[in-house]
Parts: C-alpha cells; structure tokens; sequence
C-alpha cells in the first residue's frame, strides 16, 4: 500500500518525455493511466527510479477515424472515452463490445487504452483487441517516430517492444475493406476478476462475405495470444454453421491454457471455441450493410 | 501544509525533492509538500485531514477511496498527490452544504443503504457521478455504475434503492 | 393521548439510523481515522514462505534507515515473555516467529517508523534467512504418519492433530443404521474463507508512562474481552488499561480474536513511550487473521421407505492452520457443530470431529455465523436434499415430514440442544408459494425449450443464536452473558451503555427502541454508547448474533429495574400507594382515574429533585443478563437458477427468504441485515474462499483472487416474515444477523445440483465457478474442491 520512493516529472511536451526518458537510461517509467502501474508500486512489484508523467502533454486525447477510415486512438484517450463513443460503438464493434469489459466502471475513467495495450498483461482487454483488429503502435523516441505491427509488439508477459527512450503516442487499426464487424467476450466470475479466458473477434466483410478477419486471446497463455491465423477458414466465405465451427477450432488450437483453479486447460480452450461461436454467430444473423 | 509530512523529511531521508503542490479540495484550494510516491489518498487522510475517504484495498478492487478528480471518479489510492496538482477533487465531505445534505446522503439515510459505513462514502461518489451524466438511471444502470465499489454489508439492494431515491429527488428539483 | 410507540422510535417502528448522520457525511471515526500527537506508525515483516526454519534475521540495514523507531524481532519479544500468546482455544499463537514460520503471512518483525512508508521501506532491508520444510497444505497431509510436525513447539503434542470430540449415542445410531431401508452418504468440503470485513483489522496503542494508563484504540467487536487479554498478555494491571472500540467498518467474525499486531503494537508504545498506530493492509487481514470454515463432511443418513429419517451420522474433519485459535465456547471443540439437524425430529444422531494442524493461516473464526452453525446447517441442508434424492421424493416434501412440528416445542434435538419455538411449515408455504414451486417442473421444460437448465434449491434451518446460557458456554472461562446501564437524566433524556459493540449493526438505533418500548421514553431522547471500557458494563461483545438475545435482553431488563423504580416515585408524586399505580407506555396513573397520573419524565426529574423520604436520590441501573437458553430462529431459502450449459455459468433467476427471528425491533435494519446476509452466502456459493498451492501459497491473499461480488452480480432478493416470539427472551426476540450467512449456501447449491440432477450429479463443492458446473455437467461427476490446487498463469 506504500509505494517505494522514486523521482517525478511531468513534462509538458512529448520532445521533454523523451529527454527524461532517454536521460534515464532504462530507470523510467512512463506514467499514463496509472491503473497497472500504480497498483504494482503500491504492492512494491515495480520500484522504477523515476516516473515520467505524460499526463500534463496536450493534444493526446483524441478519437479520430481518417477519411478512409482508419481509426486512431491518442495515448491518454480512457477507457471510458472509448466506452462512451458514439462513432466507436457505430464504426468499432470490437473496440465497442470490449471497453465496457475491461476492469471496473471507475478504473475505466483514468486507465488509458494505449497503457493497458503498453502494459502487455497476458490479461489484458486491450492488446488483445489490438492484435485481432491488426493494428499498429506510433511509437516515438529521439529519433522521430516509427510504426510497431501489433504483432510484433507484445514480446511476452508485461513485455513489449519499445525502447527505453521510445512512447508509444498512438494506437492506430487500419480501415476495413468493407464494413468493420466483430465482438469481444470475457469470461470473468466478478466485474474486475481476471479473465477465466478473453476472445477478440474482429470481422471485415463485403455484404456477407468475410474479406478479412483477426482473433486473439487473453488469460489463455503466458502472453496476449495471436491467432489471426484461422482468418483462413472465413477468408472469402460466408458465415455459416461449418466455417463458423472450423474458425473456432483453428482459434481454440492456439490457446495455451494451464489448469488453475479457474478451470482445466480443456475448459479454457472449450470457452474459447464457445466465444468464437458466439461472436461469428452473432454476427452472422445481422443484416448485411 | 502538512506538519506530518515536513517530519518525514528531518533527517532527510533521500535525495528526492519534496514537491510544492496545490489542489482545489471541495471548492478550496489546499496546499501541501509531498513526496512523490504519497498516495492522493493519503494526501487526502493524512495532509488534509479529510478522513471520510477511506482506504479499503491494496489492489484497487474495493472502491472505498472513490472520489470525483475534476468531476469523474476516481480511486484515490491509483492516483499520486503529484498528480493532483492543478486539478479539483471532491470527497464525501464536499457533498453536503452547511445546511443540506445532498439527495445521495439523504437517500443513503432513507433506504438504509449503510451498515458499517465504510464504503459509503466511495458508493456515494460514484453514484454522484453516475447521477450527474445520467439523472435517470435504471436499477442496471446504477449496479453498473457501482460495480467498481465493493459493500460487504447491505448486499446493494438497498443502495440501488437510495440512488433510485436521490435521482427523484434530484429530477424533482429540477423542475 | 396514549403514546404511539411507533411514533417515539418504539419497537416496530423502521426508526432511521441514527449513525448514519454521521457516516453518511464522512464523519465516522475509525481507527485509522484517529491521530495523537507524536503518533509512530507500524508495518509488519511477514513469512514469505509456508514452513521453514529461520536460520537468522538481520535488521541492522533496517535500523539504520533515518526515521525508523523500533526494529522488533521474535526474539526481543521472547525477551520479554511475549514471542507466544493464548489464544481463544486454550492452544498458543505466535506472536513474532522465533524458531518456525507455520504459514505464509506469518508475522516476522516489525518496524516502527515516523511513517508507514519509511516502516515499509525498513521491511524491505530485513534479511531473514530461511530453511524451507515441507509444507502441509490439508488434514489428509497432516494426518500422514510420516507428515512432519508443525507444532514441534508444543511439549507434549504428538502429530499434527489438534483434538478428536464426539457427542450423540453411538450405540442408538448404529442400530438406526442397521434398521434403516435406505442409508443416503454424501461427502463435501466447506471450503476456507474469510469474513473481509472492508476495513482491516487494526490499533493505536498509546501508553503513558507518567500514568502507567494504556490506552488501546481497536477495532474490535469484543473490546472487553480485549481488556482482559491484554491484562493476562503483557501483565498491565487491568484498571490501567482503556479499550476503546471506535467505528467498526464491518467485523463478522474477523474482529474477535487477539491479533500479533495489537500485542506488538502495544509493547512498541511501552517502549518508545509514544502513540504507535498498526493498520493492516488487505494482504495481512486476507493471509493472517481469523478464516472461516475449512471443514470436511462425511454424512450418513439412515432412512425409512416412507421418508422418515432414522439417525445420522456426522463425521467431520477440520483444517484449523498453525494454531488453534478458533473463537469459540470452550466446551465445544467444533463449535456448535452438534446444532446441526435441530429442525427436524430425528431420533438419534451421532458426530465424531477431528481437527488438524496445517501450514497455513489459523483463525476458525465464527465467520457471521454462531461457532460452525455455518458448517452445521450447510452439511444439514446438503444431506437433506441429496436424501430426498436418493428416496426420489420431493425435497419440500421431505423436509415436511421430518420438520419438528410446532405443537412439538420445546423439543430436545438429537444432539441434545433444546429448541424452544418456531413455525416451520408455515415459512416452508410461505417460500414455495412465492417462489411458485407447483409450477416449477413446467418452467423447467420450457427453458430447456431455450437450451438452458434450469434447478431449484430449498435451504430451512433453526441455528442456536445468542450464546451464553453461562452454565454452558464461556470464552477461556468467561460466561457468556451480557449487561447494560442505562442512566435517565433529569430531563428524562437517557444515555444507555451495553457490553455489546455495534459495527455497522445499528446498535446505536435499536437498543433506544428497546428502551422506547420499556419506558416510553422517546428512542430520539436516548443516546446509546458502546465500545469505551472505562464507561461501558463488561460484556462479552457482539458475534454470533448474540446482542439482541443477550445485550438487548439486559437493556429490557435494566429498563425495567428502571420503571420500579420509577413507579415507587410515581406513587410519592400522585400521594397513593405504589399498589394503587397503573403503568403505561410513557406513564404511571392511578387505578380508576386514568387522567392522573405522572409521565416518566416527570419520574425522572422527581429522583433528582423530589425523591420519596429514605429513597436513594437518581434513576440509573445496571443488569447483566444470562440467557436460560440460546435463541432459535428460523429461516426458508429457495433459489432459482439457470445454468449456461455451454460455460457453467449459473444465474439467480429468484431467491425467496422467509426469515422468523421472532419480534422484530427495527423491522429495516432486520431485512438490511438478511439482505447483506444472503449477499455473503451467494458469495461464498459463486466466488468467495481461499485455497492453497501445493508450496502452501495462499490463493485469495487479496481482493484480485478472493473475490466478493459487486452491486452487478449481486441477486436481489424477496423477504418475508414470519414471527413466533421467543418465549424466553424479554422481548421475545431472536438473533439475525446471522441466518442468512448460515443458511443461505445451501439453498444455491442445492438449486445448482438439482439442475444437474438428471446428469447424476449429487454434489459441486463451494465456489460453484463456472468451471466446476461444466465439469459437472459435461461428466455427470460430484465435483470435490479438494486442495492442493495450482496457482494461477
């Protein structure tokens, strides 16, 4: 409940970020939505030199979708910012069905999208929805800014690819080809419990025609869990019966559960499979655009 | 300015600077130096004495520490003092005036929404936030709203029913 | 113009609570709450590991640290005949660990610092350099014949087990078995869990050397029991020790016993002469202090054809952690086990219960409930329904035939208890009516229609609330009564003092009703004190639900010593004889003339300024009361549910409480105290316990794993009453706080399992996740929680 001690700055630009960042030499930690953060300082699981508060640095806060589409999330857009958007829950339905699941309703008001998908906790809502959505992180370091495939971007358990110096300033999904569809689904015993298993399910698709399609998985493995691979059983096809039950058993395949006391592997791999389902199912029997 | 937390820092005890920082505190601008790592929580407690808000978790599960930071809820122990400089909180002890309780007290009181009183000040908050985007909420609206507040005594039924009871009374006022 | 008793705040009347204007302005004063002068702050070290041998500590880098007091290690206690203290079973509990730690969480050292950061920082610079031993996790472990000895500092204990206790006929009961058509068996664990009150366990301790005064601020719901532990336990002679017992944020269970900190903390204060506050973290109350429950079952049941139960057969195994310390009479080894099977007319029973020491957390405390009642009525209620199944009758019926039947009281149990009242078929009618239970078959098919399965759970009890009689129950010897002194000003206002301590229970509203009724005197005019043990009467304190059926019966009792009084002072005023006087609500008259007569303000102001010749001046009493017998009320839960059978996910469809508590006080605050009850039950049923890894590490050390559910998973609930007043009691009323709690589990996992019943499926242990249903259901398997179990990703 008492944090270790460590130096505080909040600078007011994004160019003093990273000075202090780089200056510091790996002994920093970005501070944004604090909602990871500061309750692993509470219980002394991080104990950083020095924070670095981005909180103070204007223009970060945005919800924009380009004119093709594309959607970009600012690295302080919060949780409920997300939750409450008209155009995400009209233009997102992964982003839409996820942001009420993750956490509580008052974490939901300070953790940020891009910190929690930062964060890379093998729980965590956010990069899995990233990763099935196929999205990119701007990061930005003394060098200027680079793209991260989200792919590439969750190295393992509270991992992720930036350099020390480096932050990541956006979060950016690429446009769909035809109309963005999708859903996400947790399993959790309370509001705020760990995820007995999480599903991702994002969907882009030409009338009833699957153009293309993201899955990924949390609470199933050691990390945020890819499996964008079974897109091949709906590329091109409709939703039905059979391509739907192959999808989530190409999905289920890649989960890496272990037995605990939320469930067997074989229970947490059934929930995922089941969530597949329902997702595509769901989604089969709305009208096409 | 907190005597407590000048103490702290005779011997010195790091080389980290104390930071200067002022918060509007229920309408009143507050001042106090403070180590960085000082929970806002304890900033509240202990510098400003405002012990209404309480610390329930190590976790940021329970919700007891609600308060509202430039109007939204928050948790206050997963937020530093720092972080506060500039901006306006409000604690339970701001919801009343010198004369009124607020409809939430009142309907807290009325439909017997508290036992031991410990999370009711967090409960309060958030449902004051709850209240101000949305003065008619559902009974599902307001077991939504709460669902980051933990009660162990009421069994929330009758704490869906004090916010019932205030949103009226809050329309009522309205008109 | 009678007095309306409703309108004075009398008994019935729903009065608002008079602590809320306080809370609801964020004006309570809890431990934490309160700061003095100089005030030094405590943090502890605690044992990272299960079992281990502490090699050494060093504390130097800890000393060292500016700002740091007092470093404390097992070994500077032991200096001074602390490093062990009594516990509430006649065993002894570590204070600090001086040769052993027995379970992770246990206290190391302990630092003293000018903040609780700098304390924090200082336990990090502790090294404590361990030798792990084999840790032991379950009974099954523990009763190894080659398992290691965790109390290897007991002289005298062999093994790991703590006691062996038996009560029934053992002979009677075989024969019933020997008789019976049918023997139904059923085995289950209650699993361990934890009160978590929201606010943890805590105190300031300030002693004064110039006055050799300590003062104890703690959050404790028995302060007088704290006064005299800390008499026996650091030798402070007991006049010179104030318990005061501020606010209370939430007990049930977990604020009886006498913690390590509470007894560092006070040496502390004795040694750096200054005001040292503990507050534990929710880590330390989740990993340390006082669980609940831990118990095995294996239950027999001897039946007739006809339904008609026979005899049972309890045999139960308990988990009690490092150290004995279950709060509990001291009579009863396994508590109040032996209530079990109390409502129904069951010829012969017997229990044989066996108790084991663990490497982890020691508690047993009475988690809301009255000393294993919890277990009892569980184990009760599981046998029941899974007899009914067995016979292929229905489970309302069966619970009908067997009930004792009203005109049957007082009735002698099988376990020797005597139940004194209750209506028991009229609250079964009243449930099954609500809920309507004729047409549940037809709901049942219609959502299997839909893919979902659909169970039905009963749950009816009576539990002995309200301990003592003193003949038969004490606390380390102490009866087990309660007191209360009530003192009318001359304004014929009142201040009322019990032995009792509210938390968050409404005392400071209830106990002016009490009087209200007693002597009319308005309940707003009545000011209700509790917790300071320099003014307050002794008593025992407030668990088990024991303050209405015993502090609420000497508040009746004192009133009325009051009135006596009173009406020798209403005869002096009116110029009759006190044979002459009337009494009614708020006024004495004179027979035949009802229009005069004298209020009890006028009494009031009377004793202090107009007393009769010879008569001592004032109007103030004390009574202690000592129940002739425990309290039995009685209750009828039915839930509803709907399973998922895709995950396991089963949902409250409606959950109907039919409660007779006997009279009611305060009718509100009795349903705010069943509401909460039954959230604490659905909690225990869906979520709620603590197990331990195979290494002895705790699952449920803090509120991300041990889980109480929020406003959104939270059922509601329907209430109703029923009422056969108590004949003993002054007011004919029973406990309640804790009914629901203790009778609430089973009737959702009686609705689960029966949902599964065409699986084969008899039992899923406590929590009922999602996973375990699935199980289930996917393999028509009974589900044993059993632990060790793995941690988590």
């Amino acid at each position: 409940m008492y944090p270790s001690r460590f130096a505080y700055e909040s600078p007011k630009t994004l160019k003093d970020a990273i000075g202090l960042l780089d200056a510091a030499g790996g002994d920093a930690k970005i501070l944004a939505g604090g909602q990871s953060l500061v309750p692993m300082l509470k219980l002394r699981f991080a104990f950083p030199d020095q924070l670095v508060d981005i909180n103070n640095i204007p223009d970060l806060d945005y919800i924009t979708f380009d004119a093709d589409g594309t959607l970009r999330i600012g690295a302080l857009v919060r949780h409920e910012h997300l939750e409450k958007s008209a155009e995400i829950a009209k233009r997102q339905p992964t982003i839409a069905a996820a942001a009420p699941l993750v956490a509580d309703p008052i974490v939901r008001t300070r953790g940020t999208f891009v910190g929690s998908v930062c964060h890379a906790d093998p729980q965590g809502d956010w990069a899995a929805t990233m990763i099935a959505l196929g999205g990119y992180i701007v990061a930005q370091g003394p060098k200027g800014k680079r793209k991260i495939d989200m792919k590439d971007f969750v190295l393992g358990p509270y991992a992720n690819a930036l350099a020390f110096n480096e932050i990541a300033v956006e979060a950016v999904i690429p446009a769909p080809k035809g109309v963005a569809r999708g859903g996400y689904l947790k399993l959790e015993r309370r509001v705020g419990d760990f995820a007995t298993a999480s599903v991702a399910v994002a969907l882009d698709m030409q009338g009833e025609t699957v153009v293309g399609a993201g899955f990924a998985l949390a609470g199933v493995g050691g990390k945020t869990i890819d499996a964008n691979d079974a897109a091949s059983a709906l590329i091109g096809k409709k939703l039905t019966e059979e391509t739907i039950a192959e999808c989530a058993a190409l999905v289920a395949a890649k989960a890496e559960p272990r037995t605990d006391h939320r469930g067997s592997s074989e229970y947490k791999r059934h929930i995922v499979a089941t969530f597949v389902k329902r997702i595509l199912t769901a989604n089969s029997t709305q009208k096409a655009a | 300015m907190s005597s407590l937390y000048e103490e702290i820092q005779t011997p010195p005890a790091s080389d980290i600077a104390v930071r200067r920082l002022t918060v509007n505190v229920n309408g009143e601008d507050r001042t106090a130096n403070v180590e960085p790592r000082l929970l806002l929580v304890h900033l509240l407690r202990q510098a400003f004495k405002l012990t209404g808000t309480h610390s329930g978790c190590d976790t940021t599960n329970c919700g007891a520490c609600t308060v509202l930071f430039d109007g939204r809820p928050i948790k206050s122990c997963t937020m530093l003092a720092v972080q506060a400089d500039g901006h306006s909180v409000q604690t339970v002890e701001g919801l009343a005036t010198a004369s009124e309780l607020h409809p939430i007290q009142e309907g807290f009181k009325q439909e017997h929404a508290l036992q031991c009183g410990f999370c009711t000040p967090g409960m309060m908050m958030a449902a004051k936030a709850l209240l101000e985007e949305n003065l008619n909420p559902t009974e599902d609206e307001i077991r939504w709203a709460l669902s980051g507040n933990l009660c162990r005594c009421t069994g929330y039924q009758n704490i869906v029913k004090a916010v019932l009871w205030a949103a009226e009374k809050m329309r009522a006022e309205l008109n | 113009m009678k007095l309306d008793e409703v309108k004075i705040g009398g008994m019935g009347a729903s009065r608002k609570r008079v602590e809320d204007n306080r809370f609801i302005r964020g004006k309570g004063n809890y431990v934490d709450d309160i700061v003095l002068p100089g005030m030094l702050h405590m943090e502890i070290l605690r044992s990272p590991v299960a079992h281990a041998r502490i090699k050494s500590i060093d504390t130097s880098a800890a000393w060292d640290m500016p700002g740091v007091r007092l470093v404390l290690t097992g070994e500077m206690m032991a200096a001074r005949n602390l490093a062990w203290m009594p516990t509430l079973s006649y065993d002894t509990a570590a204070v600090l660990a001086t040769d052993k730690v027995r379970f992770q969480g246990q206290e190391v050292c302990a630092v003293i610092a000018d903040d609780p950061y700098i304390a924090k920082d200082a336990c990090g610079k502790i090294v404590v350099d361990y030798e792990i031993l084999p840790p032991i996790v379950n009974p099954v472990q523990a009763a190894a014949a080659d398992a290691i000895q965790i109390r290897d500092d007991k002289a005298g204990q062999v093994g790991n087990k703590i006691f062996d206790w038996e009560i029934g006929d053992k002979a009677r009961t075989d024969k019933a078995f020997e008789d019976a058509d049918l023997v139904s068996k059923i085995e289950l664990h209650y699993p361990r869990t934890h009160p978590s009150p929201m606010e943890t366990c805590g105190s300031i301790a300030d002693y004064d050397r110039a006055t050799g005064k300590l003062t104890f601020y703690v959050t404790s719901q028995a302060p007088h029991i704290v006064r005299a532990a800390v008499a026996m336990v650091a030798e402070l002679p007991e006049q010179n020790i104030r318990v005061i017992s501020p606010d209370i944020g939430g007990g049930f269970g977990n604020k009886v016993p006498i913690y390590s900190g509470y007894v560092i903390a006070i040496l502390a204060s004795i040694l750096t002469e200054k005001p040292v506050k503990w507050i534990e973290d929710k880590t330390g109350n989740l990993v340390s202090t006082g669980f609940g429950r831990d118990v095995y079952l294996k239950g027999e049941m001897a039946l007739r054809k006809d339904g008609k139960i026979l005899g049972v057969r309890m045999n139960t195994i308990s988990d009690h952690g490092a150290f004995f310390a279950d709060a509990q009479p001291s009579k009863f080894k396994i508590g109040l086990m032996h209530s079990a099977f109390a409502a129904y007319d069951i010829p012969t029973a017997h229990m044989f219960a066996t108790g084991y020491y663990t490497n982890k957390a020691p508690g047993g405390v009475a988690y809301r409930c009255s000393f294993r009642v919890t277990e009892a009525m569980f184990f009760q209620e599981r046998m029941v329904q899974a007899a009914a199944d067995d016979l292929g009758m229905d489970q309302a019926e069966f619970r009908r035939v067997n009930f004792v039947k009203d005109e049957q009281h007082p009735h002698r149990t099988a376990f020797g208890f005597l139940t004194d009242s209750g209506q028991y078929e009229k609250c079964l009618d009243i449930g099954l009516e609500a809920i309507n239970y004729k047409n549940f078959e037809a709901e049942r098919a219609e959502a299997a229609k839909r893919g979902r399965l659909l169970g039905i759970g009963i749950s009816t009890m009576t539990e002995p609330l309200g301990a003592g009689n003193s003949r038969e129950y004490d606390i380390l010897g102490i009866k087990m009564f309660d007191s209360a002194e009530l003192r009318i000003h001359m304004s014929g206002k009142a201040i009322l003092r019990t032995g009792s301590r509210g938390q968050g229970t409404g005392h400071e509203t209830t106990w002016a009703q009490i009087v209200a009724h007693e002597l009319g005197i308005p309940a707003d005019d009545i000011l209700v004190e509790e917790g300071d043990t320099d003014t307050a009467p002794f008593g025992m304190g407030t668990y088990a639900s024991r303050s209405t059926p015993v502090a609420g019966a000497a508040i009746a009792m004192v009133a009325r010593k009051i009135r006596a009084k009173a009406r020798k002072i209403a005869a002096h005023l009116l110029e009759v004889s006190e044979e002459d006087i009337e009494w009614e609500l708020g006024r004495f008259y004179v027979r035949g003339n009802e229009s005069r007569g004298v209020t009890i303000q006028d009494c009031a102001m009377a004793a202090y300024s107009n007393m009769p010749d010879g008569m001592e001046p004032g109007l103030e009493n004390t009574a202690y009361y000592d129940p002739p017998n425990l309290t039995w009320p009685f209750a009828c839960y039915i839930a509803k549910v709907e399973i998922d059978p895709e995950t396991g996910v089963w949902d409250v469809l409606q959950f109907v409480a039919v409660d007779d508590c006997g009279v009611r006080i305060n009718p509100m605050i009795v349903e705010g105290q069943i509401m909460g009850g039954l959230t604490e039950a659905y909690a225990m049923a869906n979520m709620q316990y603590q197990t331990y890894d195979e290494e002895g590490n705790i699952i449920g050390g803090n509120y991300m794993d041990f889980l109480l559910p929020t406003a959104w998973e939270t059922p509601g609930f329907e209430l109703y009453e029923v009422v056969t007043p108590c004949p003993h009691h002054p007011i004919g009323a029973k406990g309640v706080g804790e009914c629901a709690t203790v009778g609430g589990p089973a009737a959702f996992v009686n609705a689960v399992v029966n949902a599964l019943k065409h699986k084969g499926v008899r039992n899923i242990d406590m929590p009922m996740m999602p996973n375990r249903v699935y199980e289930a259901l996917t393999t028509g398997k009974d589900i044993y929680g059993m632990p060790p179990v793995r941690s988590g990703n």
